[in-house]
């Protein structure tokens, strides 16, 4: 069906191409210049402007004191491209569609920079691009090359990974699985890189290494996600959610209870101003 | 590169990177080679897929070693120890190769009676000469014997061998006594490396070696950048040679560069000590006023070298064009002699002492990467003018501007000129593996900039224009030289551009066709077509062939295939991948076995065959028998693999060449925190040193310098050109020191404090990382020692910023390549910032009694210095 990632996190050597790759291509700027301390992590999340993010993962455990580090795990994280996108259905303008390639694409001419979406992602994806930094989708201002287009703003707006939708109209792949050196990040239509993923964990465990795929087969309100993962510890370990909720999965009992709370506010004011 | 260079011939890397992912091990060590080079570590993780062991030894757990099989700490500056008891584990098991050693190696030849050992003389071998802190390689030798020439001309003389391996001078033998006390015991004291993990890992290596089977290693600066790294690669030689893994796919030493072309600047140096094609600089130093007195010395008689008299005439001719006539010995006089050790640090040394005059900075940025980084800054303010290109404002170019000068004071005169950089200008680049691939110009530079060729061809055109009317004999050679690569493009002419292809071309070589101008003589087809008569021009033997007619540029081709991709740019020697190809065979030629299979003797044609170009005379059958008392590859036999050597073999035992020994022996660096535990003498006894208050040493086991400094680079960054582009500053912004969790509770610092660290050299602060990924080590007698890693990226200038890790280590260096001390230092560390800028013992300027000469280092030792 649609065109997605595969990202195989036990393939992952941290280089971080993929973020300077997605930076460079969709001319996002730099957030900043802040030491984090938290490994070598150093752009700390997904956002606005940071569209690919590299975690990493320092485990230790063990009998010494301090214990020593038994793991070092890394993982380039991205926006999920989830079959019910939370993103999509809190957008009041239409702006955030699902595109020929099935990917879930914020349109930026449309998008009115209301917000909504950023809540309603599970993932904690989607972010505002502040004001400055947004142009046509192409030029910031941090580029230096390109100040004048940069002068042309159009205010804040919604960002997250388009998976690169201009590239793939032309028919390449998207910048950060290009620039892959370990194949850590794989491109290609889904059912195909599910097959090859569902492969790959029967071979790591002929291996003896214990991994799952997380976004495949899914039983969760987001559905499958069209940029899915090989992991090989729990998800909370990576900072991802173990199960992902659709915000608007809470809508029933949400309207439900507010019924309630106006019945019961009816009632004691019935009772009150009956006094 | 003469670890390589003695033991097999050559000094490049002996394969390609892709042929990685044929291994079924591969040992990582003194490399971070999943950080620093992390295209090429694709084919590493490519032979994991296929089932290999990777294995990392390193200080530090890295991004390489959380992909790895097997993650062994090990104590910075102790890996001859850990090498060495590798090998002597594979003897003392009979775990080696033991075919391939006696019939590709010289484990059988005899040394000499002479010759002492470092287990008979307490850590120093035969030779040594402790006033001048050199040796006297005169005992290095083998024991000779007389046979009959096959011309049946009187006798010549020839190492003796005892085939059977029995006799104790064999060379075999002399390896297993020297390394016999380098035991797992001995590992785990000494490297703090647990004999678990150094069992599993010798077991894997002999287990992935032989005849089925093929181990690769690979390094990078973590094994050159000490006082005795020639020694540290030699030590790996020597293992790869026993697990007979040279010359087959899937093994060899795969020797990772830098930076994008090191290899072409060592290949056509930037070297004080070398000319194109590794043909040695003539030298007052030896009887080298004529070409004869040269080709005494750079020539051999037996193996490759026979050659040099070509390779040498060739590279005048290209030099000095018609002016070079056999005459005037093709002007060989025109050509500079050096005069003693003109290398980098010598150099910085001698600047600081005001007897430098002007400086070229090129692509280099001493204040913020180089060594003891404000002697060289101070150095800096004592030069007349100085010229620094580069893409951006360097720390160098701003070294008159920096924290704690007064630029008033400062009288250099400082010019700084913008460069193109990599698509703004046409060129080739020679990569790891030793391939030179061409790109094309693709945009306009922006403002002034122009590429490093256009500066170097406008100096010549100038130099040679001040210098016209000059009757001096001396400017003869600028008068002669040959400078015509004018662009054919009219709009690189009009920027003053030269043609890089025209370069390329001299480079490949021409025939001299005699009164005819350069254009109308054609190419010639590879080295094989030079010739010592002048009628051959060639500015680069080694890349002979990459543009073997006008219209050919085989650093152009990009058709790759599944095994050596020989349609993929252009790899010197004559497009071989693989160096000494021949060993994939057996003496008979045959494969050592069918899973191992890379180049064989095809009989019935007559040839080798293969998907390489063989390495070897193509048509030279494998029971060939050498001539003894000939001349050139005829006194190889067809089963002496290693063609550059003079006797066709891998050398275990290097004779005479390396001028720190002719086996690697486990010495402490400088500023060790351990005394020596395997040998009284402490730390190397050639190696350089310069000790004054502007470069002071912190003394061996000081109890003010308890801990191992480390240093290296990131993924992220690579120098300047890096911290000015947001995109990566912002990934890695600022300096930090890893340190382990127990020091950091020891020293009171939290993750992300500030953190001093201090040499007797100077002090730099940093952000504490704290980090499991460092681990305190346990040596022997229950001690417990802390590393601290320190990235070397960082400058002043730029959005990613910090100390510059250069100012806490001082210079030293190796005897034999002039490479300087950088990953092993002692230092200290506190909480908190530093108060100000600068020397915490060392002085701005050294009174002139304690200056040594121009540059001079002293022996080791003497003068009452660090040891």
């Amino acid at each position: 069906m649609g065109n997605g990632f595969f990202t195989d996190t036990t393939l992952c050597i941290g280089c971080k191409a993929c973020e300077v790759a997605c930076k460079q291509w969709n001319q996002l700027p730099a957030d900043g210049y802040e030491f984090s301390g938290n490994s070598y992590d150093n752009t700390m999340a997904l956002g606005g402007t940071t569209w690919r993010h590299v975690a990493f993962i320092e485990q230790t455990g063990g009998p010494e004191t301090p214990p020593s580090l038994n793991k070092w795990l890394m993982m380039s994280d991205v926006c999920k491209h989830c079959t019910y996108a939370g993103c999509m259905e809190a957008c009041p303008t239409g702006a955030i569609v699902r595109n020929e390639f099935d990917d879930v694409y914020i349109q930026p001419d449309v998008c009115n920079g209301c917000g909504y979406c950023v809540p309603s992602c599970p993932f904690g994806v989607v972010d505002l691009i502040a004001h400055a930094d947004y142009t046509d989708g192409r030029h910031f201002e941090s580029d230096g090359r390109n100040h004048d287009d940069a002068t042309q703003t159009t205010g804040g707006i919604a960002g997250k990974c388009t998976l690169c939708y201009d590239r793939q109209k032309v028919g390449f792949t998207p910048a950060c699985a290009k620039a892959c050196p370990t194949e850590s990040i794989q491109f290609g239509d889904v059912d195909e890189l599910k097959a090859r993923a569902k492969k790959r964990v029967a071979q790591l465990e002929a291996r003896g290494v214990q991994s799952y795929l997380y976004g495949v087969d899914s039983d969760s309100s987001v559905g499958d996600l069209n940029a899915f993962f090989l992991l090989t510890e729990r998800p909370g370990a990576y900072n991802l959610p173990e199960r992902p909720v659709l915000p608007s999965t809470h809508q029933p009992a949400g309207y439900t209870s507010a019924a309630l709370a106006a019945a019961a506010l009816a009632l004691v004011g019935f009772v009150i101003f009956r006094a | 590169m003469p670890g390589l260079g003695t033991s097999f011939g050559r000094g490049g890397a002996t394969t390609y990177v892709q042929d990685l992912q044929n291994a079924d091990c591969i040992l990582i060590e003194g490399s971070n080679f999943a950080e620093c080079h992390p295209v090429a570590f694709r084919f590493v993780m490519k032979a994991k897929e296929r089932g290999a062991k990777i294995i990392h030894v390193d200080p530090r757990f890295t991004r390489t070693s959380a992909v790895a099989d097997i993650y062994a700490p090990i104590r910075s500056g102790t890996d001859i120890v850990f090498l060495g008891a590798l090998i002597s584990w594979m003897i003392e098991k009979e775990r080696y190769f033991k075919e391939y050693v006696t019939a590709f190696t010289n484990a059988a030849y005899l040394v000499s009676e002479a010759f002492g050992d470092t287990e008979d003389l307490d850590g120093l071998f035969s030779g040594f000469n402790d006033v001048s802190g050199t040796y006297d390689t005169g005992s290095w030798h083998f024991e000779m014997e007389e046979v009959p020439r096959s011309d049946g001309n009187g006798t010549c003389s020839q190492p003796k061998r005892d085939e059977t391996l029995q006799h104790p001078r064999c060379v075999i033998n002399v390896v297993r006594r020297h390394f016999s006390r380098y035991t797992p015991e001995l590992v785990e004291d000494v490297c703090g490396t647990p004999r678990e993990a150094f069992l599993e890992i010798a077991n894997a290596l002999a287990d992935n070696s032989g005849r089925e089977r093929t181990t690769a290693f690979a390094y990078a600066v973590g094994w050159t950048q000490h006082t005795i790294g020639v020694q540290y690669i030699r030590t790996a030689a020597i293992l790869q040679m026993l697990l007979g893994n040279m010359g087959r796919p899937g093994g060899g030493i795969m020797a990772l560069r830098g930076h994008a072309n090191i290899q072409g600047a060592t290949d056509i140096p930037t070297l004080y000590d070398l000319l194109p094609g590794y043909l040695p600089m003539p030298s007052t130093l030896r009887e080298e006023q004529t070409l004869e007195g040269y080709l005494h010395h750079a020539a051999k008689p037996t193996g490759w070298w026979t050659n040099t008299p070509k390779y040498i005439v060739s590279l005048l001719k290209a030099y000095y064009g018609e002016a070079a006539t056999p005459e005037n010995d093709f002007a060989f006089e025109y050509l500079p002699h050096i005069s003693g050790d003109h290398s980098t640090l010598p150099t910085q040394i001698a600047m600081k002492d005001g007897a430098v005059k002007g400086y070229f900075v090129i692509g280099q940025n001493p204040a913020a990467s180089g060594l003891n980084a404000e002697l060289a800054r101070a150095a800096m303010e004592r030069l007349e003018w100085m010229v620094v290109v580069d893409a951006y404002e360097t720390e160098t170019a701003a070294f008159w501007r920096r924290e704690g000068a007064n630029p008033s004071e400062i009288g250099t005169e400082l010019f700084f000129l913008p460069s193109a950089v990599v698509l703004e200008k046409e060129g080739s680049m020679v990569n790891t593996n030793r391939m030179l691939q061409w790109h094309d110009k693709a945009i306009e530079p922006a403002g002034q900039a122009r590429s490093d060729l256009y500066l170097f061809h406008q100096l010549g055109l100038r130099l040679k224009a001040l210098y016209a009317d000059s009757t001096d004999p001396k400017d003869r050679g600028i008068h002669a030289l040959t400078w015509e690569y004018t662009s054919d493009d009219p709009h690189e002419r009009s920027l003053g551009e030269p043609s890089a292809l025209k370069v390329l071309q001299e480079i490949n070589g021409y025939v001299v066709v005699p009164g005819k101008p350069r254009d109308e003589c054609p190419q010639v087809a590879g080295f094989a077509d030079l010739k010592a008569d002048g009628s051959t021009a060639c500015g680069a033997w080694i890349y002979s062939g990459v543009a073997p007619d006008k219209t050919t540029n085989r650093a152009r081709n990009r058709k790759g295939d599944e095994i050596a991709s020989l349609d993929w740019g252009f790899a010197w020697p004559a497009n071989r991948r693989m160096l000494y190809n021949r060993a994939s065979a057996d003496p008979d030629g045959k494969p050592w076995s069918e899973r191992k299979k890379y180049l064989w003797w095809n009989e019935e044609a007559g040839k080798w065959d293969g998907p390489d170009v063989p390495d070897f005379p193509v048509n030279k059958a494998p029971h060939t028998a050498a001539k003894a008392g000939a001349s050139g590859l005829d006194a190889h036999s067809g089963s002496d693999p290693f063609i550059m050597q003079a006797d066709g073999r891998a050398h275990l035992f290097v004779t005479g060449a390396l001028k720190d020994g002719p086996l690697p022996t486990h010495y402490e660096p400088l500023e060790s925190v351990v005394r020596n535990p395997v040998y009284k003498q402490q730390s190397s006894p050639t190696l350089r040193e310069w000790d004054r208050d502007d470069n002071p040493y912190n003394a061996p086991e000081s109890p003010d310098y308890p801990y191992v400094l480390t240093t290296y680079r990131l993924t992220e960054h690579s120098g300047i050109m890096t911290r000015y582009v947001p995109w990566l500053a912002e990934l890695q912004p600022a300096l930090f020191a890893e340190i382990d969790p127990e020091l950091a509770v020891e020293k009171h610092v939290r993750n992300g404090d500030w953190v001093t660290i201090s040499t007797k050299l100077g002090e730099i602060e940093a952000r504490a990382l704290v980090s499991g990924r460092m681990r305190p080590l346990r040596l022997g007698k229950g001690r417990r020692l802390h590393q601290i890693g320190i990235p070397y990226n960082y400058g002043s200038l730029g959005h990613a910023t910090g100390d510059a890790v250069g100012d806490l280590v001082a210079l030293a260096m190796d005897p034999n390549v002039s490479i300087h001390e950088a990953k092993t230092i002692s230092c200290t560390i506190r909480a908190g910032r530093r108060d100000t800028f600068g020397r915490s013992a060392a002085d701005r300027d050294v009174p002139a009694d304690q200056r040594t000469i121009q540059g001079e280092s002293h022996p080791h030792g003497r003068d009452g210095g660090a040891a």
